[in-house]
């Protein structure tokens, strides 16, 4: 074999190579979104809820701090949901309530009111990156799941906390994420995102969720009790609860407006 | 016997409000207290001091029934001050009854409404009386007396309002600072309605939002919340009138969110007996979010004010500009700072704003705010306020 041959059987091989990879990138992409398409799949139908949050906020030194959040949320078929949230501690913002539509694409309508000054505010939803409430969560860790806001990627599968999971790559599709990409363990008896590796735009590992206390709901709908979520980072860290989760309130459009909104208690 | 379910003050329960058939019951508010340093003595006569001690208290009482179709709020306000017995006062704040029903809610008592978009003022804002001596921000107003009837339709909301009784804006009395160099008496207010404050107003509003845009319009006829003043002798001693006069008016707010950008106006048109004016307040907010890979974001506000009747304008944003900087650090203990000042294109002077407040703990906050007047021109009506630049500081226990 001369050079002549020998690079020319170099350059087919690695373009063989390379086809290769690209076809088992495509595939990994379509197993990825499928996987992730099946999540939101199973979570579809509850119609409403509602449901108590609390926070507990702890930074390095292991100080404390509450938050206490009532929501409601109503599911919207083909675009994101419409949601209520009620602040009750701490007290100075006791009132304070807090109105979104959600949109699987483009930017989210939101509002804002304030109790003290009877004032309802539009803000702009382009803060996704941003703390909630001072806490380890940003808006957009509390978003609703739509496939539209992410691209996708197949890892492979582990053994995790409930049995053996799905690994995907979440690739957020919106400029304005605060993330470069997230893994997300799904377990693939349920398809319940039992964790969450986040990466920020520098893609360092930043923070982890972990979700635990699965319950079901209306016999199909699992929601944990339990988000932990850490900030390897910053090393604070809040754990969310949910309590008294409530599915079939007969709740409609008309619960959310902002006369709904100056009222909420 | 419906059972009452109480929340005891300073338990930490969380109350799920209302299960049917209960009356729910909550009692929460605020204590405050407020030190004010003043950079000199005053410019009139009984303001001799530079500081102030003065406390608040708000609490509110909510009570709910019929599966959360009726509501009642009571909110008294009481305040103690140390320098100006007409800043020692009392109001309520909120004594009302909200009955809901599928695409209505009607809503009777005493009551705060806001109306508005921009931020250095809010011109379409008509309904309430200011309750002056509690700032000069505008934000703290008198409980209104009104039945107001709420419509929600699919293309907007619509509001009703019957107001009957007229409540006149409060003054700094002869010890206060932050005042004109006269006194407003209350004694000699004069109206132009005969029936004088039972005059019966009335406005209506709609509101919608529609994709990115917010959009608000009013009508108002009535009596005009900001008085036109007069010099005149009482007991022998010069004191100022207030002469609240009947105007109609009809306006406009509309909100553009955008992106990191708010794009905000608010007109008014005004018919009174006076004159026939238009004024606006046009404004932009752009916000940079997480600055320097912290979660501070950093909001950057412009306003532009201009009144058709200009330098006669009982306005003082009549031809000015308005800058800002809001921070707002997202820590736990929610800290923001706002620091502006206002720019009067007409007499050329300038005020300066710090505004800043923090949680501590769970329960309190702490606040700042500073004022500097630095008008220099004894023509410009703000000139009043030349001696009193201040610093206060409040700190608020939530119960």
């Amino acid at each position: 074999m001369n050079i002549k041959q020998l690079t020319t059987s170099i350059i087919a091989s690695s373009v063989l190579a390379l086809s290769a990879t690209t076809a088992f990138a495509g595939a990994a992409e379509d197993q990825g979104m499928a996987i992730s398409k099946e999540a939101k799949a199973r979570d579809e139908g509850w119609v409403d809820m509602t449901a108590s949050m609390n926070m507990v906020l702890r930074n390095k030194q292991g100080q404390e701090s509450i938050r206490e959040i009532r929501m409601k949320v109503l599911e919207i078929i083909g675009d994101g949901d419409k949601s209520l949230s009620i602040f009750d501690r701490p007290r100075d913002v006791k009132g304070t309530a807090f109105l979104s539509f959600s949109h699987t694409t483009g930017a989210d309508d939101q509002w804002l009111y304030l109790p003290a000054l009877k004032r309802v505010k539009r803000i702009a939803s382009r803060n996704k990156s941003g703390p909630f409430m001072g806490s380890e969560f940003s808006f957009e860790d509390l978003a609703s799941f739509e496939i539209e806001k992410y691209t996708y990627k197949f890892i492979g599968e582990e053994p995790c906390a409930i049995g053996s999971c799905f690994v995907v790559e979440q690739y957020p599709t919106d400029k304005n994420s605060g993330y470069k990409k997230r893994i997300v363990w799904i377990d693939k008896a349920e398809y319940r995102m039992l964790k969450t590796d986040f990466y920020d735009r520098k893609n360092s590992l930043l923070k982890t969720l972990t979700s635990e206390q699965f319950q079901q709901y209306k016999g199909k709908f699992w929601r944990p009790s339990l988000m932990k979520m850490v900030n390897h980072q910053s090393k604070k860290s809040t754990d969310l609860s949910y309590k008294q989760y409530k599915f079939g309130n007969g709740l409609t459009a008309a619960d959310f407006n902002k006369n709904t909104l100056k009222r909420a208690r | 016997m419906k059972r009452i379910a109480w929340i005891a003050i300073g338990s930490g329960l969380l109350m799920q409000p209302a299960l049917a058939d209960e009356l729910f019951f909550e009692a929460t508010g605020k204590i405050s207290t407020e030190v004010t340093f003043y950079a000199a003595d005053g410019q009139f006569a009984n303001q001799n001091y530079r500081t102030n001690l003065s406390l608040s208290a708000e609490p509110e009482f909510y009570w709910q029934w019929n599966e959360q179709r009726d509501s009642l709020t009571f909110s008294p306000f009481f305040r103690k001050d140390q320098r100006d017995s007409e800043r020692t006062h009392a109001d309520i704040r909120e004594l009302s009854w909200v009955h809901l029903a599928e695409n209505w809610e009607l809503r009777t008592g005493l009551r705060r409404v806001f109306w508005g978009v921009t931020e250095f003022q809010n011109l379409v804002d008509v309904i309430n009386q200011k309750d002056q001596v509690e700032g000069l921000d505008k934000e703290h107003k008198l409980g209104q007396p009104m039945i107001n009837l709420s419509l929600v339709k699919d293309w907007g909301i619509v509001d009703f309002y019957l107001l009957p009784g007229f409540r006149e804006q409060t003054y700094a009395g002869a010890n206060g600072r932050l005042r004109a160099g006269l006194v407003v008496s209350d004694d000699a207010t004069t109206y132009q309605a005969t029936n004088r404050e039972k005059h019966i107003d009335l406005a209506a509003r709609w509101s919608h939002s529609l994709d990115v845009y917010d959009l608000g319009a009013h009508w108002y006829k009535g009596t005009d919340r900001s008085p036109q003043y007069k010099a005149i002798s009482e007991h022998g001693k010069p004191v100022l009138s207030a002469h609240y006069q009947q105007i109609e008016q009809v306006g406009l707010d509309l909100q553009a969110t955008i992106d990191s950008w708010l794009w905000k106006g608010e007109l008014i048109y005004q018919d009174n007996p006076q004159q026939n004016f238009w004024a606006s307040q046009l404004g932009v907010e752009y916000t940079f979010y997480g600055i320097q890979e912290t979660s501070t974001d950093l909001g950057l506000l412009f306003e532009f004010g201009k009144d058709q009747r200009g330098k006669k304008a009982n306005n003082i944003m009549q031809n000015d500009i308005g800058i800002g900087a809001r921070f707002a650090l997202n820590d736990t203990q929610s800290t923001t700072m706002l620091v502006g000042a206002i720019h009067d294109l007409d007499y050329h002077t300038t005020s300066f704003s710090v505004e800043a407040e923090r949680r501590i703990g769970d329960d309190w906050k702490a606040s700042l705010e500073a004022r500097a007047f630095s008008t220099g021109n004894s023509d410009d009506p703000a000139a009043i306020f030349d001696q009193d630049d201040y610093l206060k500081l409040t700190l608020d226990w939530y119960f």
